[in-house]
């Protein structure tokens, strides 16, 4: 086991090696750089001043230098200056990281509280009415674009019932904070949850249909100990693999929940730094994703052990 | 006659504004505004976008302003702001401004003449820490040199006399900067003399101002507060507004179709409709060819169907026009009948259509053999919108468009480089007056002329027009430009923009201007009657 973490751990670090070549190289072929949207506010392009500001930049540097610049700082701890607002990327990036983190957790507890249950419901239910209306709310969480969903509970929860502000001048108290979040947490949430409980169930029928099943409720067992506890246990590797990649993948849905609730977080903001070409941004942005994304797979990789012992990674 | 009917109450609506200050002003609370996008940076001078001129602009003062509480801009409705007095020398060639003494930066700094001195030195490039963009430049392309005299006066030395030049510094687009903070710091924490000081940017979020306690201006500003956040869902921001959770909509944000659903959810906001002096424009790569054709090029003037594009996109209440914002808001555009004689703004669609049709039949094209043609636009509704309309009616002389949506933070920097052979922009224009947008969007030697247009014999009516003392004689001038403009398809003008801005019943003092959207931010006779 422990020979394997360290295997897992080496390549975790070949991945984001290569995951930051993909990044800064990919981020420089897209078309327009920074000094063209510097300008493009300015409503003309003056050439002299242009390679004046892309010599400020280091953007005139050849592409190797630039990369192992950011890379040089990196491994110290610096992040570079952001283009645009000219601060520390540091100061930009950290004061919006815990908005996004909360959200984000919030609308994986959500996935989960709901998705797991409703799937068990929907799997020893099955072809009830129940089950058919569980399904339905499923596939239109699945079908729902959250952006439209987004909107209709910003008009239900602002314009009818006024339970939320779009507006606010300070942030209030933590719990407060958790109770506002939830609302658009639960909009980026329902999409997870519908994948959750539909993996849930389908992974739940295969499993009741197993002998050993057959075997508890021959000897007696409650219906409660055989779905929770023979059922659920060994269906839910499944579902901790895909709870993992939506956990990787819920960035993708709280862009589109940020800038409809207006949430001053980081996903929103890297989607504009995407627009304003703000490289140290983008790239130290993307890389800390591509980080929590090899993390969470690693967890992930590791709790089937604890979840499943017939499990083992070898030394 | 219906947008003169418009226009009327417009002003009416604004006199009766003016005329309520008896009413006590009270003091106090904090006056909230969504912004629509992500601003660029809060240095004025460097943008040439009411995103940063909004905000802004009550950082800052002028030297003379238009009047905040005067709904048009005009020569008449310049104010002292931080001269106090003003006067041309006998050759009109000297503009000497008398400095008002007192008054002092945010930072406590002492405001003086070298201030003023060194702003200009910015602006036209004689100063070391110079502007890292600079779009305005060619306002002041006649200025010589600023001399000092002391520290309350500044004189400003013309290589010519320019009649107008006071215009410019009445703008939105010409405050005063401080001599001693560098001009990156002016972009990111500015420091000015105006009635709000500058608290916080957050980038995407929000941006603050509290009262300038010590302003210069006994009493001003009246609210303690002005604080933005920044939207950029439309229909997010809207909903905002409607729900009563911001005091005003971003200036000009609401569009004619929306302005429908604004009134009749928030039937008590006061929601005010003006000309925006933002024009959608025609413009063609003569470099490209077949379009290095002026046959071609006259042909797709000719398809044009002005009326349809305002029909569409606002109910007809968008204004048509030439190169200057049209009567009544515009103080120097053609009325309707001056229009019509035009080359391409005839009356009559369907003859230009049939004459568009011949001129592309003799070169070759017909309906089943039409021109292949990419109309790029900038990817934003107002943009991609009227090209659209551009598109179907091209069609009419045997030119097939097709839509070419160009990611929007690239836009200016691809007409620049001349990557486009026909295109649909918006262009804004600064002050009602014909230097501004004459020698910035048609002169050969502006860098945002963005098609490059250079006619010697137009600069020269330019310049003519530009020294001319008479008002009359120099509007005759204006016009014989137009009328060239029209024959050499410069930046074709589809329309005028209308746009409207909305608060809420409660806040008081503020008075849109009907001629310019980046002259009155100023914020400081606002106030809250709550």
């Amino acid at each position: 086991m422990g020979a394997y973490i360290v295997r897992r751990l080496l390549l975790m670090l070949v991945t984001l090696v290569g995951m930051s070549i993909l990044i800064f190289v990919m981020l420089r072929l897209v078309p327009g750089n920074i000094t063209d949207i510097i300008f493009d506010s300015a409503g003309f392009v003056n050439p002299a001043q242009k390679a004046k500001i892309e010599r400020q930049l280091g953007l005139d540097q050849p592409i190797v230098v630039q990369y192992v610049n950011w890379i040089g700082g990196l491994m110290k701890g610096d992040l570079g200056y952001a283009y645009v607002s000219e601060k520390p990327a540091i100061d930009e990036i950290l004061p919006r990281i815990p908005v996004t983190a909360k959200l984000a957790a919030l609308a994986l507890i959500f996935s989960v509280l709901f998705g797991v249950p409703l799937g068990v419901l929907s799997a020893v239910r099955q072809n009830t009415a129940l089950d058919y209306v569980l399904r339905v709310i499923s596939l239109s969480g699945l079908s729902l674009p959250s952006f439209w969903l987004g909107l209709l509970i910003l008009m239900g929860f602002v314009h009818f019932l006024g339970w939320i502000p779009i507006y606010r001048s300070d942030t209030g108290s933590m719990w407060e904070e958790l109770v506002l979040l939830s609302i658009p947490a639960a909009a980026v949430g329902f999409r997870s949850s519908a994948l959750v409980m539909r993996l849930t169930r389908s992974s739940m029928l295969e499993v009741l249909r197993q002998d050993y099943i057959r075997t508890a409720r021959a000897k007696g067992a409650s219906e409660g100990s055989i779905n929770y506890d023979h059922a659920l246990r060994n269906a839910v590797l499944p579902v901790v693999t895909i709870i993992g990649i939506e956990a990787a993948f819920l960035i993708g849905g709280l862009i589109v929940t940020e800038t409809v609730f207006n949430i001053p977080g980081v996903a929103r903001f890297l989607v504009e730094a995407i627009r304003w070409r703000d490289y140290p941004i983008v790239q130290n942005l993307v890389m800390f994703i591509a980080i929590i994304v090899v993390l969470v797979n690693f967890l992930v990789d590791l709790m089937y052990v604890a979840l499943d012992p017939r499990i083992k990674y070898e030394d | 006659m219906r947008s003169k009917l418009a226009f009327a109450v417009a002003l009416s609506v604004a006199a009766t504004t003016v005329a309520l200050p008896a009413l006590a002003q009270k003091q106090g609370g904090t006056l909230r505004i969504y912004h629509r996008d992500n601003l660029p940076s809060a240095s004025i001078h460097e943008e040439a976008t009411i995103s940063t001129v909004q905000p802004f602009m009550g950082v800052f003062n002028n030297l003379v302003v238009f009047d905040q509480q005067k709904p048009l801009n005009t020569m008449e409705t310049i104010v002292p702001d931080l001269a106090e007095s003003w006067a041309w020398d006998s050759t009109n060639t000297k503009l000497t401004f008398k400095l008002r003494q007192g008054v002092k930066w945010h930072d406590g700094k002492p405001f003086t003449a070298k201030d003023v001195q060194c702003t200009w030195n910015k602006l036209t490039g004689k100063d070391p820490d110079d502007f890292r963009k600079n779009p305005r430049a060619i306002w002041w392309q006649n200025l010589k040199e600023v001399t000092v005299n002391g520290d309350h006066e500044a004189t400003f030395v013309l290589n010519r006399p320019q009649p107008s030049f006071l215009m410019m510094f009445a703008s939105g687009y010409t405050p005063v900067y401080p001599c001693h903070v560098s001009t990156k710091d002016m972009r990111t924490n500015p420091i000015g003399t105006g009635p709000f000081k500058f608290v916080e940017f957050k980038r995407g979020d929000s941006v603050k101002f509290a009262r300038n306690p010590d302003y210069w201006k006994k009493g001003k500003p009246h609210v303690d507060a002005i604080e933005w956040k920044v939207i950029e869902n439309r229909s997010t921001r809207i909903l905002a507004f409607v729900a009563g959770e911001f005091d005003m909509t971003f200036g000009t944000d609401v569009t004619i179709p929306l302005l429908k659903d604004v009134t009749s959810q928030a039937p008590k906001a006061v929601c005010e409709l003006a000309p925006t002096y933002v024009s959608s424009n025609l413009i063609i790569n003569p470099k490209a060819p077949p379009f290095s054709d002026p046959k071609v090029r006259r042909a797709m003037a000719l398809a044009i169907d002005r009326k349809a594009f305002i029909e569409i996109l606002s109910n007809g209440r968008d204004d048509i026009s030439g190169a200057m914002l049209p009567p009544p808001a515009g103080v120097w555009g053609m009325p309707p009948e001056e229009l019509q004689k035009l080359p391409g703004y005839s009356a009559d669609v369907e003859k230009s259509r049939a004459e568009g049709r011949k001129i592309m039949e003799g070169l070759g094209y017909s309906e089943a053999k039409p021109l292949p043609v990419k109309v790029a636009t900038r990817n934003i509704a107002v943009y991609r919108d009227p090209a659209v309309i551009l598109i179907d009616q091209l069609k009419k002389v045997h030119i097939a468009g097709e839509l070419d949506v160009v990611d929007t933070s690239i836009w200016h920097a691809k007409v620049t480089r001349g990557e486009y052979a026909v295109g649909l922009n918006l262009t804004g224009v600064g002050v009602d007056d014909p230097d501004v947008n004459l020698y910035e969007n048609y002169s050969c030697n502006s860098e945002r002329n963005l098609t490059k247009y250079c006619n010697k014999d137009v600069d020269a009516l330019i310049d003519k027009q530009s020294q001319e003392l008479d008002v009359g004689k120099r509007k005759k001038v204006v016009w014989e430009i137009e009328h060239k403009l029209a024959e050499d398809l410069a930046r074709p003008i589809i329309a005028y923009q209308r746009a409207a801005t909305c608060w809420q019943p409660y806040v008081k003092g503020f008075v849109l201007h009907q001629n310019s959207i980046y002259n009155n931010w100023r914020y400081e006779d606002v106030w809250l009657d709550k």
